[in-house]
């Protein structure tokens, strides 16, 4: 490998990183079907989404199966904002963001404490509170929900009737955003010290990683971007209830493009978003009478299948392939 | 007082068991120490004291002048304490230059000069060819001298090699040895703990010895290997293997 130069494969990456996006953009020129371009909002989402996961989950070594939890933040504080205190959802969703990464932080500090599966087990019993508390909270509405009061179309207020588009390219520019918050990242000092940290926390602690706040500083970003992407959903849908935005199904879904791509991967979310969210919204639409429990059933078969078969992910056999080609 | 590093009456109990009893050892400035002992002596509880994974129960730790026994391990790194590990702990999923880099961080304000300082270290420790293998495609000595080149990244006062040898070919440990000298011509001052006294004895300019977690014997390697309670501990210990 002319491996020399770091550098220039960083600098390949975001310019096709940027080809990518130039090219999803142009899709609706193309696509004009509207069950099709609400899969492809979805796919957007999700791969924003577990892009966001990604940080915690895969660079850190955290896993969550609890990030619906801010997911749900996200999506509640943009909608009680605006309904409650006309906040526009576009600093709705940046209030979001702030709750969840203190939200994130607090949960963090006694959880970080507790190793693999107890961690993990932490996560989803966490998310679960936060939806009981949800579903009794009268003036957040309660397990009855919130809806965005119709303004008409407008950018400022992030809602449109008409057409599905305006949220096809707010989609885009998430998951193009956090895709880039990790490109980024991954050639900083959090960066290594998060995979330093996730592959042994006694040799980080010893070579002067703060092991404790690195954590915290994963969750707090992860937490960020997964609320913001909580906001666009409710403003996407326009009407929410606790269960819709904060059921353990967002947490699976959030973590399983991730996993299938490639954890702990630049790309992975974003190759198993596109792979995963097509094939869910079509099993969905086929499958539709017999209830999500059957959602479940083949999400948990498919991490099973990739913890036991390719653990590396799509991404990561990839990589794999290529350096031993090079070497 | 050219004391780098002070260990003063340091003890470090395991429920029961005693691992560091009443240890008091002075590191000079520039020196190599070796310290040896039986296995379970309590040699790498002590570094693991020193380095700062673990309060000790008794004790004071002093290092360049100021009180340590409350840092933790990230701190003492950050003032100039580094060490490897006796079992290494890689960055398995990491590349050897990444590995390389998370030590160089602990300087290194960008990740161009952490990489390039990283790069620089590899080349000293001989390991620049191996920069972008992965840290698990290594050999076990490679992984040996990734360990050191981790921690000399983070540009340490004091470093501490815990069987930094062990397992090496006759001919690999004496380029470890050569590695260690060059490592204090850079005024790194040294403690490592080796177990095959062959290997230490030319090596160090002072050695202690441990024995069931007590110094038994400190002074020149010339005198230890004649003291009669250092030549029995380690006789004792190769009955209790025989007896094993
Ligand atoms: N974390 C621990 N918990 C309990 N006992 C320990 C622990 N670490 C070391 N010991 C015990 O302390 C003694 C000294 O161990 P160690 O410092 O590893 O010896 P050495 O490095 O000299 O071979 C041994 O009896 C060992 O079993
Ligand atoms: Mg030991």
């Amino acid at each position: 490998m002319a491996g020399a130069s770091p550098d220039i494969a960083r600098r390949n990456n975001l310019i096709l990183a940027i080809c990518v996006a130039a090219a999803v953009a142009c899709l609706p020129l193309v696509v004009k079907d509207v069950y099709i371009q609400n899969m492809l909002v979805l796919t957007l989402m999700y791969a924003a989404l577990s892009q966001s996961w990604n940080i915690l989950s895969g660079y850190c070594g955290q896993i969550s199966l609890g990030h619906a939890l801010y997911f749900g933040i996200g999506a509640y504080a943009t909608l009680l904002l605006f309904t409650k205190f006309g906040v526009l959802p576009w600093f709705g969703m940046v209030a979001g963001g702030a709750i969840a990464a203190v939200v994130a932080a607090a949960v963090g500090y006694p959880c970080f404490r507790l190793k693999g599966h107890y961690f993990v087990i932490a996560t989803i019993v966490i998310a679960e509170a936060g939806l009981l508390l949800m579903l009794n909270w009268d003036w957040a509405g309660a397990a009855m929900g919130i809806e965005v009061p119709v303004r008409g179309d407008s950018w400022a207020k992030f809602q449109f009737a008409r057409s599905k588009l305006p949220y096809f390219y707010f989609a885009l520019g998430l998951a193009l955003v956090a895709w880039i918050v990790t490109w980024k990242i991954e050639d900083s000092r959090w960066g290594y010290w998060w995979r330093a940290v996730k592959d042994n926390a006694e040799a980080a602690e010893s070579l002067g990683v703060v092991v404790f706040r690195s954590k915290m500083a994963a969750a707090a970003v992860s937490a960020f971007l997964t609320a913001v992407g909580g906001g666009f959903y409710a403003q996407f849908v326009s009407y929410i209830d606790p269960e819709s935005v904060m059921s353990f199904q967002f947490s699976l879904l959030m973590a399983l493009p991730a996993v299938l791509g490639g954890i702990g991967t630049l790309w992975g979310p974003a190759v198993g978003a596109a792979i995963l969210i097509p094939i869910t919204e079509v099993t969905r639409s086929y499958a539709g009478g017999t209830g999500k429990g059957f959602d479940l059933i083949v999400y948990g078969l498919l991490v099973m299948g990739i913890a036991l078969g390719r653990p590396e992910g799509i991404v990561g056999a990839f990589s794999a392939r290529k350096r031993a080609k090079a070497a | 007082m050219s004391a780098l590093l002070e260990v003063r009456d340091l003890t470090q109990r395991f429920g029961g068991l005693v691992a560091n009893a009443d240890v008091s050892i002075d590191v000079r400035v520039g020196e190599i120490l070796g310290l040896i002992g039986p296995n379970g002596a309590g040699k790498s509880t002590l570094f693991n004291a020193i380095a700062g994974v673990r309060k000790p129960t008794e004790g004071r730790i002093g290092f360049a002048g100021r009180d340590v026994t409350d840092l933790a391990a990230p701190q003492r790194c950050a003032l100039g304490i580094a060490r490897t590990f006796q079992v290494v702990k890689s960055f398995e999923t990491m590349s050897v230059v990444e590995n390389v880099m998370v030590g160089a961080f602990a300087r290194a304000a960008s990740a161009r000069e952490a990489r390039e300082k990283a790069r620089a270290v590899l080349e000293f420790t001989g390991l620049g060819a191996r920069e972008n293998a992965m840290a698990q495609e290594l050999t076990p000595p490679e992984k040996r001298r990734l360990e050191v080149a981790r921690a000399l990244a983070t540009e340490p006062k004091l470093l501490l090699l815990d069987e930094a040898m062990t397992g090496l070919t006759p001919a690999e440990a004496r380029q470890g040895v050569e590695l260690v000298r060059a490592i204090r011509e850079r005024g790194v001052t040294i403690v490592m703990v080796e177990h095959v006294m062959e290997i230490v004895m030319p090596l160090v300019d002072r050695a202690i010895v441990l024995d069931l977690g007590r110094v038994i014997a400190e002074g020149a390697p010339a005198d230890i290997v004649r003291d009669e309670r250092v030549i029995t501990a380690y006789l004792g210990e190769r009955h209790r293997a025989r007896d094993a």
